[in-house]
């Protein structure tokens, strides 16, 4: 489903950049909260950043722009700080994330400028992305609906239904990752439930187009979603590491949820700035 | 009322693009054959996963559709409750949830397929519209206005099929969160939702019989609740009737209850509901009613007409 003013293009180099001034933001807004998603952020940020810098249409308006839906919401620092540098969220909206008067908490909320759909609650993404992209069938729009899930979400009954439904009804429009970091609150998924892989199996028995790449590798990532087929709904479940980009974080799961102590933050910083 | 609903949808499908219907596996009575056939692309049938049509009318009211899910009322409001809760109220949606067959008017499948306390499921939910219409001609007119509000979601608590109509001469018209006067009267008044109307009609022509003026009150819009109107009632009467297919508590009894207190209300206030209870009862529906307390005869006495 090609698009004139969609980007043809992804420059490798600059996704680099971006990524790390991403992440250094989002490590210096953590200095000014208790707490905040930051490893399930640092997981998913490459995924995000090629889907608003590289594969999202964004018209004059709502009814000609591609959507993302961040189902995983609590790696919605990674949208927010993506939305502030695109200019649809203020530097004052960050600086205010999780304060009194602020807009911006640890999910996102539907009506905040760039959010197009409230998540938190694991395992409702998918479900809404499938409604929202066969109204945009309906309407011969042409766009897109993209969405990031986490690995935890697919152990959701809710997202089988909504994988079901999408190939089921042939939604060609529908771009969906999962951020496999393997990690959840008691452990590494592949040893608590051996039996939730192989994943790209279970999507393309369920009819999807499914493959696998490594979602730190912004041009693989681009790869697949502009080489797909595009008769059917995409499943790219993306090799991730949660904490990525700071060696202390990665893999360890205390990092889900916490915020680095001074030291921790120098040291977070040094090793982004090398990266 | 099934097919009330069905042939309004078609009617307001017809009207406006925008307007979806997504069924979770149910026979497409009436004119939902018809919606299919004709608007195949807007009839969306998930199967039995009722998460997924909750999550989907969300997906298509973001994008700025009309949508409605339509399966019985235990699996349209209960199984998907998150969904409802966080992809509906919580983003303040226009999307209809149609509970059909609601109350225990599926009386032999059990209380897996009953609703006795859906109203106060519905109403605890912010920004959560509730519209129980009492024939099939108020299902029909409360049908179009969920067709085109885009204040938020609605509870649409319909019952099955075959009711009769009760609202042909009524004294008010439909008006979305206002009371119904269907009869005006001036001693006794009765408040009622639903299929239950019914009973209410009975009750009224046996208190007419003993030569009192009875009002008779469709409580269609369960929320908002017309407050004022029902402060207004408890003035007006010197004796009010609530009868209602739900729980004690969070119905219409219970909320009229405490307006009562709260209006310092002068007038004798009965009311009659299901129980807060499992009933293994298999025998009809009037069986069930009667095993809850909800009987022409039990309330007649209790009423002081014997």
């Amino acid at each position: 489903m090609p698009h004139e003013n969609r980007p043809n293009f992804f420059d490798m180099h600059r996704s680099k950049d971006r990524c790390r001034a991403y992440r250094r933001r989002i490590l210096d807004i953590s200095q000014q909260v208790q707490a905040l998603h930051i490893g399930s952020a640092y997981s998913c940020t490459e995924i995000v950043d090629v889907i608003y810098n590289g594969l999202m249409r964004r018209g004059s308006d709502r009814a000609s722009s591609d959507t993302f839906v961040m189902s995983k919401g609590h790696g919605c620092m990674i949208q927010y700080v993506i939305l502030e540098d695109l200019g649809v969220l203020t530097r004052n909206d960050l600086d205010l994330y999780c304060k009194p008067g602020g807009i911006l908490g640890c999910h996102p909320d539907f009506g905040s400028p760039g959010i197009e759909a409230s998540t938190g609650s694991l395992g409702h993404g998918l479900g809404m992305a499938v409604g929202m992209a066969a109204a945009e069938r309906g309407r011969r729009s042409g766009n897109l609906i993209f969405v990031v899930l986490s690995d935890g979400e697919v152990q959701e009954g809710s997202t089988w239904e909504a994988v079901l439904m999408a190939s089921s009804m042939g939604l060609s429009n529908l771009i969906a990752f999962v951020d496999n970091n393997d990690f959840q609150s008691l452990g590494r998924t592949s040893e608590t439930h051996p039996s939730f892989y192989p994943l790209v199996d279970k999507f393309a028995a369920f009819g999807w187009d499914s493959l696998e790449v490594d979602g730190h590798d912004a041009a693989s990532i681009y790869d697949a979603v502009v080489s797909r087929k595009g008769d059917r709904p995409l499943m790219i479940v993306a090799k991730t590491t949660k904490g990525k980009g700071v060696s202390y974080m990665e893999n360890v799961p205390i990092w889900h949820y916490r915020s680095p102590n001074a030291t921790e933050y120098q040291d977070a910083l040094a090793e982004l700035d090398v990266a | 009322m099934r097919n009330a609903f069905s042939e309004a949808l078609y009617l307001a499908a017809s009207d406006n693009p925008d307007v979806y219907i997504v069924v979770a596996d149910i026979s497409p009575a009436g004119s939902m054959g018809k919606f299919r056939d004709q608007y195949p692309e807007r009839f969306i049938n998930v199967g039995v996963a009722e998460q997924s049509m909750i999550g989907i009318c969300a997906g298509l009211a973001l994008k700025g559709c009309q949508p409605f899910a339509y399966t019985i009322a235990t699996f349209s409001l209960y199984r998907p409750f998150e969904m409802v809760r966080d992809d509906l109220c919580y983003q303040n949606l226009p999307v209809t949830v149609v509970g059909m067959g609601a109350g225990i008017v599926y009386s032999t499948l059990g209380s897996t397929h009953h609703t006795q306390e859906d109203i106060a499921v519905a109403g605890a939910l912010p920004n959560m519209q509730i519209i129980a219409p009492c024939d099939p001609a108020e299902c029909a007119v409360a049908t179009a206005y969920c067709a085109t509000q885009k204040k938020g979601p609605i509870y649409l608590r319909l019952g099955k099929a075959g009711e009769p109509t009760f609202t042909a001469k009524a004294a008010d018209p439909w008006v979305f969160g206002k009371l119904r006067y269907i009869e005006r009267g001036s001693d006794v008044c009765i408040l009622t939702y639903g299929i239950v109307m019914k009973m209410a009609i009975e009750l009224a022509a046996r208190l007419k019989a003993r030569g009192q003026s009875v009002s008779i009150v469709s409580c269609h819009t369960m929320k908002p609740l017309d407050r004022q109107g029902i402060a207004d009632a408890l003035g007006r009467h010197k004796h009010v009737i609530v009868i209602e297919e739900h729980a004690p508590q969070g119905g219409l009894a219970s909320q009229t209850k405490q307006l009562a207190w709260d209006c310092q209300a002068k007038c004798r206030l009965d009311t009659f509901t299901l129980q807060d209870a499992f009933i293994h009862n298999y025998g009809s529906y009037e069986d069930l009613m009667t095993a809850h307390g909800l009987d022409l005869e039990l309330i007649s006495a209790r009423v002081g007409l014997k």
